[in-house]
C-alpha cells in the first residue's frame, strides 16, 4: 500500500509536467531507502494511471543504492540492515544518497511540426 | 506525432512539500504548534493523548483525528473537553492509510486554530506511508509499543528516522514478554543516533509526566531557528 501513495504522487507529479500531452515512458529514480517494491509500484502505477494520460506509459525505474557518510570521520558506507551509525567510528551518517524518489524525465507525444 | 523526451527531475513528493509548508504557515499564523503523532495500528496513540491532554495547564490543545472510517477515538477524546475535529480518508481521498498535506489542509477550515495553542494530529495507525508525507508539523512524535518487537526500527527505518520523539508504550507489559528493552534501544540507535526516547505506559501513567514536559516545552523550542 506504500507503492500505491507513491504511484499517486509519481503521476500527480508527471501529469503535471505533462502539461496535456500524452505521456508514453515515466523514468524514475528511486532509492533504496524508500522501500520501494519494483513490481508493486508499476502494479499501482499501472492502476493510478488508467484513464489518465499517462495510461499504459512505461515506468523505467532507476535503482540508487544508499551511500552514508560519517559526520566525524568522513567515512563512507553501504547501511545494510539500515545500520546508520559509522562502521568506523561510530558516529552519525549522513544519507548522501538513497532518498531519492524523483521523476527524472518523461517521454511525450507532441503534434508533428506542419509549418 | 513524435515523441519527446521532456527533463523532470523533481522529487514526486513535492507537490506535497508544497501544501505541507501552506499548512505550516497557517499554523504559525495562529501561532500553533503542532504534533503529527504516527504509530502502528493498536500501539496506544489515542490512549496516550488520554492521558496527557488532560493536564497541560494553561496551554489550550486540540486534535486532528486521523481515521480510515469512524470517529470511534474522537468520541474517546469528546471526554477530555479539547476540541476533536474528525478526519476520515474513506471520505472523498480514496481511503488513504496515511493522512497527507492536502487531507489536513481540507479539514483546516473545521480546526479551531484561534483557540488553541498546540494541535496533535493523531495519524492514521501505519508505519509506512505517514512517513513519506508531511503534514505541516513542527514535530513528529512515533509511538511504538514494546508488543511489536524489539526489530521494527531496523524494519521501519524511514518512520524511526523522521520523528523527533520516540515514546516507547506499554512497559507495564514488560514483566509478561520477552521483549528485549535494551536490543531495541541498540536497533534504535543504530537508525536515529541519539533521538529523543521515552518510555512510557499510556496504562498506568507511567512516563507520562515527561512526556507532557516534552510537549510543553516544544513552542519554545519551535522558535530556535533550524
Amino acid at each position: 500500500m506504500h507503492e500505491l501513495s507513491v504511484s499517486s504522487a509519481v503521476l500527480d507529479t508527471v501529469l503535471k509536467h505533462a502539461a496535456g500531452r500524452r505521456v508514453t515512458v515515466v523514468s524514475l529514480r528511486i532509492g533504496h531507502l524508500r522501500q520501494v517494491v519494483p513490481d508493486s509500484l508499476a502494479f499501482y502505477f499501472e492502476l493510478v494511471a488508467r484513464e489518465s494520460l499517462c495510461e499504459g506509459a512505461r515506468l523505467e525505474q532507476e535503482y540508487i543504492p544508499a551511500v552514508l557518510r560519517c559526520e566525524a570521520c568522513d567515512r563512507e558506507w553501504d547501511p545494510e540492515d539500515a545500520w546508520f551509525a559509522c562502521t568506523g567510528c561510530g558516529g552519525a551518517g549522513d544519507v548522501i544518497a538513497g532518498n531519492e524518489l524523483e521523476v527524472e524525465s518523461i517521454e511525450v507525444e507532441e503534434a508533428a511540426c506542419t509549418a | 506525432m513524435h515523441r519527446v523526451k521532456v527533463r523532470v527531475v523533481e522529487d514526486a513528493l513535492d507537490a506535497n512539500n508544497t501544501i505541507a509548508r501552506a499548512n505550516r504557515d497557517d499554523f504559525d499564523r495562529h501561532d500553533v504548534t503542532v504534533v503529527n503523532l504516527m504509530s502502528a495500528p493498536g500501539a496506544g496513540k489515542t490512549t496516550l493523548l488520554e492521558r496527557v491532554l488532560g493536564g497541560l495547564g494553561d496551554v489550550r490543545a486540540g486534535v486532528l483525528e486521523g481515521d480510515v472510517q469512524g470517529s470511534y477515538d474522537a468520541d474517546r477524546l469528546a471526554s477530555l473537553h479539547v476540541p476533536v475535529t474528525q478526519l476520515n480518508t474513506d471520505n472523498g481521498f480514496g481511503g488513504e492509510c496515511h493522512l497527507d498535506a492536502n487531507m489536513v489542509r481540507s479539514a483546516l477550515p473545521a480546526l479551531p486554530l484561534g483557540e488553541i495553542d498546540l494541535l496533535v494530529i493523531e495519524n492514521v495507525g501505519n508505519l509506512v506511508c505517514p512517513a513519506e508525507f508531511h503534514v505541516g508539523e513542527d514535530a513528529r512524535i512515533m509511538v511504538s509499543s514494546v508488543t511489536e518487537g524489539e526489530d521494527k526500527p531496523l524494519k521501519y527505518p524511514l518512520m524511526f528516522r523522521t520523528c523527533e520523539l520516540v515514546l516507547v508504550n506499554k512497559i507495564d507489559l514488560l514483566p509478561h514478554l520477552e521483549f528485549d528493552m535494551e536490543r531495541f534501544l541498540h536497533h534504535l540507535e543504530a537508525v536515529h543516533p541519539g533521538v529523543p526516547r521515552m518510555l512510557v505506559s499510556a496504562r498506568t501513567g507511567e512516563g507520562i509526566d515527561a512526556f507532557r514536559d516534552w510537549l510543553l516545552e516544544l513552542p519554545a523550542r519551535r522558535e530556535v531557528p533550524a
